[in-house]
């Protein structure tokens, strides 16, 4: 079980004291039905309050939470026939990246993501979804196969960061990230990317040069992580929660200053209370997106995904 | 305490300078925001840092340069606290308006575009204004056909702008591109310090990458790095013969003979960097 927003506590005590009403209920034969229905309405009634007014850490928390659904339960739910293909050609196979081929709707794409794991041993296997050189040019190797046979790409981001370790440096980290930003930005064929997560600075971005990027309502996207910015600005990482105000961090945000070009609605609570229906909205928004994005003509594609980065901001 | 000092967590792209370093590691001091690297005394690394006005000086034949976006200003788009304080003492200390100077000039009769970033200005970090001048020294470049240099020295992406800098990152990687596209020459140098998202964008992108002797180029800073492996680096890592060494820059230039190697590799790829033919 993951851990508990310290919102939800209240809506927890009161979702055990509908159940205990509801044994009551059963054992003693007596019908509490209206008194439990009051409560569930008003239970829902305080959810909803939560949810709609969370604080940008209590979003982090969420974007965070370990039993968030990732990149392997969407590609599950939403693509028939997935393959998964491995390795860089160069060096080696990035556990932190998958990529593979499948189908979105019977249309055959490339889907790339970022893949934390669900627990502690995958995520020892997963590099806690922080990549290293080989998984960005595994991306790019399965971009450009794309390319080549005119798939869709879609790609779900979902990282802490890039990894910072000897070997990474050593292989060229920054050159790995800098290399797919510049070739996403011209790849011939579209591109849809979706935060579902954690979108970690430069290790999420060298995924995220889409066409359209839609963003799960409890993500995040930052330039740096709010412990990373609290312990440069104030010397200290545990006034993240500080951090994480400032920085301007949630899809809210992100939506007002042209960086994402969606919200995706998730359940109440977060994607891992309802992962299909979570995956539904997805579908819904690549479903639509993808749609108008082919009926464009390849050089009005390229055209309009160079206008989208160049115009943020100025 | 030393030990403080290199405990201390931090995860992003930006590490803290060493202001002073002597016999005594107790007296290392930082300065606010990002840079190098413990094992290096500060005077080497004050010496090794670019000033942009020099460079240009330096590089450009006397009387060529046409600067361009001189009075692009930062705003505050976060409405982010104190950032309007650190910009205006990041122009009082450099007299300058931001963290890179672009133009135009002559480097032995062939005209070149030329960015250099000012290692001075907060670290030489890369919010909205950098991008903007840099995608439009690169776009420049295209309109003119003219090879485009750029010096990097900067800290990465600039927080205080937060994700509206990491957008930077693929502005200037589609820019440059489209530079590809067109045939033209990209040179990149690569200068103390060069790290973060600058990095993991266009200094990376080079045609033709060169870097000065014992430039600090990385994605992640030293102490991060320290920091998430737990132990020291080895010597070296991280400067340019290292990463020369390990094939991600063509050539270690020395600031007295970049003019010379930069205007052989600009008439070998014939006038004004355009492709033959």
């Amino acid at each position: 079980m993951g851990k508990i927003l310290e919102a939800e506590k209240l809506v927890i005590e009161l979702e055990n004291k509908i159940n205990e009403l509801k044994e009551l209920s059963d054992k003693n034969n007596i019908d509490f039905s209206h008194e439990i229905y009051i409560l569930q309405r008003k239970v829902n009634v305080i959810k909803k309050q939560i949810y709609e007014n969370l604080s940008p850490w209590q979003i982090v928390s969420i974007a965070r939470h370990q039993d968030r659904p990732t990149t392997l339960d969407y590609i599950e739910i939403l693509i028939e026939d997935f393959i998964e293909f491995h390795g860089d050609r160069y060096f080696g196979d990035d556990s932190a990246i998958i990529g593979g081929i499948g189908r979105f709707q019977g249309l055959p794409v490339t889907i790339i993501g970022h893949q934390k794991g669900r627990n502690t041993k995958e995520n020892i296997k997963r590099n806690f979804g922080m990549p290293n050189p080989e998984g960005y040019r595994k991306a790019l190797r399965l971009m450009k196969q794309a390319e080549k046979f005119r798939r869709p790409v879609i790609t779900f981001i979902d990282t802490p960061g890039a990894y910072c370790g000897l070997g990474a440096e050593e292989r060229g980290q920054g050159e790995a990230i800098a290399l797919n930003l510049m070739e996403m930005s011209r790849l011939k064929t579209p591109i849809i990317s979706i935060i579902i997560g954690e979108g970690g600075s430069g290790g999420a971005l060298a995924l995220g040069v889409g066409d359209k990027i839609g963003m799960l309502e409890y993500s995040i996207y930052s330039v740096i992580s709010p412990e990373g910015l609290a312990s440069i600005l104030w010397k200290d990482a545990k006034k993240a929660e500080e951090g994480a105000k400032v920085m301007k961090l949630t899809a809210k945000d992100l939506l007002a200053f042209g960086v994402i070009d969606k919200i995706i609605k998730e359940p109440l609570g977060g994607a891992h209370k309802d992962k299909h229906l979570a995956a539904k909205n997805i579908k819904k928004y690549i479903s639509e997106e993808l749609k108008a994005l082919m009926e464009l003509e390849l050089e009005e594609l390229i055209q309009k995904r160079y206008e989208k980065y160049r115009s943020i901001y100025f | 305490m030393l030990k403080d000092f290199f405990t201390r967590k931090k995860y992003a792209t930006i590490a803290v300078q060493a202001k002073t370093y002597k016999e005594n590691p107790t007296e290392i001091k930082e300065i606010e925001d990002i840079g190098p690297v413990s094992n290096t005394s500060y005077d080497k690394i004050k010496d090794s840092r670019i000033n942009p006005r020099q460079i240009i000086q330096d590089i450009i034949d006397e009387e060529t340069f046409v600067e361009y976006d001189r009075d692009l200003e930062a705003s505050n788009p976060l409405d982010f606290p104190d950032y309007n304080t650190k910009i205006a003492q990041a122009k009082e200390a450099t007299k300058e308006k931001e963290a890179v100077i672009t133009g135009e000039g002559d480097i032995k009769g062939e005209r070149a575009i030329i960015c250099v970033m000012n290692p001075n200005f907060m670290m030489g970090s890369m919010g909205t204004v950098v991008g903007e001048k840099i995608t439009r020294a690169i776009e420049k470049a295209i309109e003119k056909k003219l090879p485009l240099i750029i010096f990097s020295a900067s800290g990465g992406a600039r927080m205080q702008e937060g994700i509206l800098s990491l957008m930077q990152m693929a502005k200037t990687s589609a820019a440059l591109a489209r530079l590809d596209e067109s045939g033209l020459l990209y040179i990149s140098v690569l200068t103390d310090p060069t790290t973060g998202g600058v990095t993991a964008s266009f200094a990376m992108l080079g045609d033709i990458v060169l870097a000065e002797p014992g430039a600090l180029i990385g994605f992640a800073g030293p102490r991060v790095i320290e920091q998430t492996i737990k132990q020291k680096l080895p010597e070296g890592f991280q400067r340019a013969e290292f990463l020369l060494e390990k094939g991600f820059i063509d050539k270690i230039v020395k600031r007295e003979d970049m003019k010379d190697t930069l205007s052989k590799i600009i008439r070998l790829h014939s006038r004004g960097g355009e492709v033959h033919g």
